[in-house]
């Protein structure tokens, strides 16, 4: 498996690290009710097909990237650097 | 900036083995900028006198004896040189103590370092200038491909299992001819 970083190019999956689904970039409002809270941390989709989800450049360029890919045909359709997306990570 | 240097992280004698060799190089004083937002112009003017440009991803910029090499986003190391005044445009860092830094040259250098390394590195793929963050082995690393050959820049405290690595490479590589 390749990952296309924005920064580096294509490379191995072993520079990187595996975080989890993209849910984690919406963090719930300091004050979100509970629920909002447990959804975020413990409630996930299984989806199989596309999915979208992070990625660390432990050995490269150090970012975090959303990529997306499909779990079923394996293929990678792409990746974006989080800290680039609209809205920013604060 | 003050010498905090002690004595090198190697003090190995350079290995030459078959078509190749390996040994360590002082660097002198690396310093990183990690760009503040939008101010990759005003660094650029600060670095002209220099004669250095904040350089693109995967690449360096070089002028008398000084680099400026890309190590990730809105950062890179200054080698060679003391850097400018960069307040408000820039974070500095000394990292001369930081890091360690090897020379691989010769004819098989491409085959000794792909064993560690997961790109292609042969000329047309990975040519003079090219600069980049990957790993080696399970190590973090800076690699830079020059006219000589290879330099390749690692964590200090992994100075020796960087070299154990490429010496076991070396070797290997060499015995089959």
């Amino acid at each position: 498996m390749r990952i296309p970083c924005p920064l580096c190019g294509t490379r191995d999956r072993r520079e990187f690290h595996y975080y989890g689904s993209d849910d984690y970039l919406n963090r719930p409002a300091p004050d979100a009710p509970i629920e909002a809270w447990d959804d975020h941390l413990h409630l996930r989709d299984n989806p199989a097909g596309e999915t979208r989800d992070l990625w660390y450049h432990e050995t490269g360029c150090a970012q975090w990237l959303r990529v997306h890919r499909n779990t079923v045909t394996h293929e990678v359709y792409g990746a974006e650097l989080v800290a680039g997306l609209k809205g920013g990570v604060k | 900036m003050p010498e905090l240097i002690a004595k090198p992280a190697l003090d190995d004698a350079p290995l030459s083995l078959g078509a190749c060799r390996l040994e360590a190089v002082e660097l002198g004083s690396i310093t990183s900028i990690a760009l503040f937002p939008g101010k990759e112009k005003a660094a650029d003017k600060a670095l002209k006198p220099l004669g250095l440009s904040f350089p693109a991803p995967n690449s360096l910029v070089q002028k008398a004896g000084a680099m400026l090499v890309w190590t990730g986003r809105d950062q890179a190391f200054l080698i060679g040189a003391e850097a400018p005044d960069l307040a408000g445009l820039a974070a500095t860092t000394d990292q001369s103590g930081g890091w360690s830094a090897l020379r691989l040259t010769g004819q098989k250098a491409v085959d000794v370092l792909m064993r560690h390394v997961p790109l292609d590195l042969r000329l047309a793929a990975f040519p003079v200038g090219r600069a980049v963050r990957v790993s080696l082995g399970h190590m973090s690393a800076v690699l830079i491909r020059d006219a000589e050959g290879f330099l390749i820049l690692t964590f200090r405290s992994m100075a020796r299992t960087a070299w154990h690595e490429l010496e076991v490479a070396l070797r290997t590589v060499a015995a089959r001819g």
